[in-house]
């Protein structure tokens, strides 16, 4: 790991204005993805810039019924909310089917959001890689692509995106909010991650100084009737081989609403 | 005869169990609470003043020559102290060429790699360069920043094209490489049933928990070495002979391993590269290596292709059994994994052909993980055997039980001990496998069909020897000392119950020494050898005592008093029996006890053996499979300590269950790099795979033994890959004839 600066951030304006002013920053909150990266030299920010005390850690309900979660909200406390678990349970059981405990307890939705593939030669120094190294090639394709992608991949990359928590999102077609020092934005959990095509490198549409505010969940009410199933080579800590998050609504034998989102099959969820 | 077994649910005896009466009680280990409080010091948590840190840097080609090797940036890291490479490491002896047939021997060293000392590479993973710091984090941060480049040369890298140019094995010193009896081809194609098969087996790496680790510190040419390793005296004569020192000027020191499997056994780069750091610096040097160094330096088991061909008559007698195995090894090093051993013992058939094929290969040397030979063997003939039984439309356990030999089939040695059938009996009957419909398919619950199986556990037994030195004191405290090794098996405190009974003193007053190559010469612990290895000279030790013991209580009119009283009637601060020692004819005793143990031995054909059963679950749809019931029923001579014996039977069966359901290693066959080199990408089962494992034993003493110990760990792994294919075949009907047996295969 290379050395670094560490600051924490006391509000959120600090926070924007300090990536906005220099280089090679990142934002650290839980760090279960990212302090991997930096170990493995994938990652190498000058500066990280602890977040955590931020005050996006809330989950409240607006007026027209959408559900606001703050960024910060652990993945294990998001799974446990009752709001969540009533309303949209395939997010729950999404989250609890992901990770271990003690990974749930520190990672953050915002986190959860970004973290990268875990291809075993994104991760691999001596492996050719277009996402960590731009052009140098893909040695997944040909190579052990059991985990891989299937669906939005390209010549360049095939890597899967491994988040549970993220399919479900777009199953509830959540939306995603950003600020940076030039205003706040709103971008569709579905338009948030990019195919890879011949950038494999940038995976979301954030800007370098956009920071994940919060994610909101609009009213679905199909979404009181759903699940998430995740199929892998192991009881559990393991990433989907395939998974799938599943609304729907039957009336009189007849299926009046239905949703579906899949997951470990596609280069973005 | 009683099933005796030990749940889990019921406490472990304390300390203070009655005299006399320590062997056969669930003493809990006597580490167990230093060790959960975090008091036990691992390998790589001896600290000494000025230590440094070193990582590896590792070639990341199978087969070249290293043109050039840039240390600048490395060195440049802030605190980065030295950057060794065959450039300016220090020269030591070149270790000499591996052969196999000498595998126990001297060479204790994985590979024959003069590691530092060559420019030449042997596999995508050897260490090339060390970097030595003041803190790990400077180490870490420098190792990546070193630069490499290769000439390259052609490489064998992928086992499923390189099989082809396997060549017959000659055997080592335990195993030849060919067995025959009769015309066992002719008996095949005569026979009114038979199969006719192909069995496969990936490569497995150990990745027990404790990464392998080495502290060296020299004092003058004095080398004191922390290192995980389950060879503390090989290893201490290893690296004086490599480092032209005096072997009693090497001290090895081993107290505590967090697991070995056998991937602690050998010598690897890691323990001979941290001595050379050391040397070169001029301090302490810590070398603890990542998971990934772990995966990419130190050897895993080898993949296997195995012909098993079974010719019975209509009701079930054997009449031909053949084995035709391939293996392969490194070009630098490994050894013959003996894959037709339980061919060879298990079963009384007529005509039989069991043969080892090696292939060189350009990979990491392949090395023993727990049961090799035995844990790939017992998969493919335990299959076969099953397959059989339902083409003979017989029970499986009743075509193995008609097959049951009198005397070992290779060789015809009498059995000191085996109770097959019985553990096959006790075990179907507590484990109902009566309820089962033997059709394949024919049971489900919901979405799950269920199924049984069953196999042949199997471990052949090998004892080595011990010395060992007791001393009773006169405060009545007992003090054994041996260099044995604690890899989480509850060695010490099996060997202090077996001294206290035999001295016939409290438990709680006897103390062990071991793990320390300064302490009386203790066996390797591999094979499942240890526990009847050390008891044997220990009972020695303890016998002589007590006579030395008695006879001063004669004359000191003390007799019939507790055994202290007679020291200190006499004034006699301790009295001390050995067995073996550290003089010359210590060594010759030494060697004369071993040849004479292993010669009484080989009259009789010993081994631990059982019957594993389970019942799976596979899930209609997606072909996922859970395992939801286990029972191993064991003939493992009398045991010692219930509570660690039923530990190492339970955790035998996960290492079986990982290699069943999960565990391969992903060598990428265009390159030869090993990419399952963390645990996120190597699959060891998860405790949610593992199902209540209920694990029983006959508790029949094996009278060639010292105490009946058989002694076991591996035989809990044998026997359970094909108890779980044999029960996937019966949940579905699909037979899976390579391991692991993932979803994709069910579907």
């Amino acid at each position: 790991m290379k050395s670094f600066s560490y600051l924490s951030a006391p509000d959120t304006v600090t926070a924007l204005r300090t990536i906005a002013d220099s280089e090679n920053v990142k934002f650290l909150a839980g760090g279960t993805n990212l302090v991997d990266l930096m170990r493995e030299g994938i990652e190498e920010p000058a500066t990280l810039v602890d977040i955590t005390r931020l005050p996006l850690t809330g989950i409240e309900e607006l007026p027209d019924g959408t559900l606001r979660v703050g960024a910060l909200v652990s993945n294990s406390r998001l799974a446990a909310d009752p709001l969540i678990r009533t309303r949209y349970p395939v997010l729950a059981k999404a989250i609890l089917l992901g990770a271990s405990a003690q990974l749930r307890n520190m990672a953050t939705v915002g986190g959860n959001l970004l973290q990268r593939t875990r291809c075993m030669y994104f991760y691999d120094e001596a492996s050719a890689c277009n996402k960590r190294v731009p052009g140098s090639g893909c040695d997944a394709i040909g190579g052990f692509s059991r985990g891989s992608a299937v669906l939005g991949t390209s010549e360049h990359c095939i890597a899967a995106h491994p988040s549970d928590m993220a399919v479900a999102l777009v199953l509830l077609d959540a939306v995603v909010e950003v600020e940076s020092v030039r205003g706040i934005r709103r971008v569709p959990v579905a338009d948030f991650h990019r195919l890879p095509g011949d950038t494999p490198h940038i995976e979301t549409v954030l800007a370098p100084d956009e920071l994940i505010t919060a994610v909101e969940l609009p009213p679905v009410p199909v979404a009181a009737h759903s699940r998430y199933r995740k199929v892998r080579d192991r009881a559990s800590y393991a990433f989907a081989l395939v998974s799938v998050a599943a609304a729907l609504a039957v009336k009189d034998g007849v299926v009046t609403d239905i949703r579906l989102a899949l997951g470990g099959v596609a280069t973005k969820p | 005869m009683t099933t005796r077994t030990w749940t889990g649910s019921e406490p472990g005896a304390d300390a203070s169990v009655p005299v006399g009466r320590a062997v056969g009680q669930p003493v809990d280990r006597r580490d167990g609470h230093a060790k959960v409080t975090g008091a036990v010091r691992f390998s790589a948590e001896h600290h000494y003043p000025n230590l440094t840190y070193a990582k590896l840097v590792h070639a990341t080609v199978a087969r070249g020559t290293i043109t050039g090797i840039d240390t600048a940036a490395a060195a440049a890291v802030p605190g980065v102290v030295a950057v060794l490479t065959h450039l300016n490491a220090p020269r030591i002896k070149p270790p000499r060429k591996i052969n196999i047939v000498r595998n126990l021997g001297p060479d204790v060293s994985g590979t024959d790699v003069d590691y530092l000392n060559t420019d030449q590479v042997f596999w995508d993973g050897q260490p090339i360069a060390v970097v030595i710091a003041e803190t790990s984090a400077a180490a870490n941060e420098a190792a990546p920043l070193v630069e490499v480049t290769y000439d390259l040369l052609p490489a064998r890298v992928d086992f499923a094209v390189e099989q082809k140019n396997a060549t017959p094995a000659k055997g080592d010193l335990t195993f030849s490489g060919v067995k025959k009896k009769g015309d066992a081809e002719a008996a095949l194609a005569a026979a009114e049933v038979s199969v006719d098969l192909r069995y496969t087996t990936p490569g497995l790496q150990h990745n027990a928990i404790e990464p392998h680790a080495t502290v060296a510190v020299w004092d003058g040419d004095h080398l004191t070495v922390h290192d995980t390793t389950q060879s503390i005296h090989q290893t201490s004569h290893y690296l004086a002979w490599r480092f032209g020192v005096p072997a009693s000027h090497v001290r090895v020191r081993a107290e505590f391993l967090g697991g070995g499997f056998g991937g602690k056994f050998s010598v690897w780069p890691g323990t001979v590269i941290a001595a050379m750091a050391a040397k070169a610096v001029g301090r302490p040097v810590r070398l603890a290596l990542s998971r990934t160094a772990v995966n990419r330096a130190t050897g895993g088991r080898t993949a296997s292709t195995n012909r098993i061909a079974l010719g019975a008559t209509r009701d079930g007698r054997l009449t031909s059994l053949i084995q035709d195995s391939i293996t392969r090894t490194g070009s630098a090093g490994g050894l013959l994994e003996a894959t037709s051993s339980p061919a060879r013992h298990l079963y009384g058939a007529e005509n039989m052909l069991t043969r080892q094929n090696l292939v060189a290969m350009d990979l990491m040397p392949n090395t023993w993980l727990r049961a090799p030979g035995e844990a790939i063997g017992s998969f493919v003939l335990e299959s076969a055997m099953d397959e059989l039984a339902y083409e003979l439309s017989m029970d499986p356990i009743a075509l193995r039980l008609r097959n049951e030999p009198a005397t070992d089939p290779t060789g015809g040695k009498k059995f000191s001990q085996r109770m097959q059938c019985e553990a096959f009996d006790r075990g179907a009957e507590r484990f109902g496998w009566a309820d089962r419909d033997p059709e394949p398919r024919s049971m489900r619950d919901g979405e799950w069909l269920v199924g049984m199986g069953t196999a042949t556990a199997f471990h052949p037994v090998l004892r080595l020897v011990a010395d060992v030195k007791v001393r009773l004191s006169d405060d009545g405290s007992v003090l054994v000392q041996c260099g044995f090794h604690e890899m989480g098996m509850g060695a010490a405190t099996v060997q202090a119950q077996i001294a206290a009974d035999a001295l016939g003193i409290a438990y709680e007053k006897v103390h062990v020494e071991y793990g320390d190559s300064v302490l009386p010469t203790g066996p390797m612990a591999g094979n499942s050898n240890q526990t009847a290895t050390v008891a044997t000279s220990v009972l020695a030790a303890c016998a002589e005592l007590t006579r030395k013991v008695s006879a001063l209580a004669r004359r000191t009119g003390t007799s019939g008093q507790e055994p202290a009283a007679a020291l200190r009637a006499a004034g006699t601060p301790f009295l001390d029996a050995s067995v073996g020692s550290d003089t010359r004819l210590g060594a010759l005793g030494s060697q004369g006890r071993f040849l004479s143990t292993f010669l009484k031995d080989q009259r009789w054909s010993k081994a631990a053996r059982g019957a594993q059963f389970c019942e799976v679950r596979v899930n209609a749809d997606t072909g996922e499979l859970r395992i939801s019931r286990w029972l191993g029923m064991f003939d493992v001579g009398h045991i010692i300590n219930p509570k660690t014996a039923a530990s190492q039977l339970r955790g035998a069966v996960v290492t079986g269950i990982g290699m069943a359901l999960s565990e391969q290693s992903l060598i990428d066959p265009r390159n030869g790099r090993t990419m399952s080199a963390g645990l996120d990408s190597y699959y060891l089962p998860v405790h949610a795979d593992i199902p209540p494992i209920d694990v029983a034993w006959l508790d029949e003493p094996d009278k060639t033994m010292p105490l009946g110990i058989i002694g076991l760990g591996e035989v809990g792994t044998t026997g359970v890959a094909a108890a779980i294919a044999n029960a996937v075949y019966h949940a579905t009907g699909k037979r899976i004839r390579d391991l692991p047996i993932t979803l994709d295969k069910l579907l």
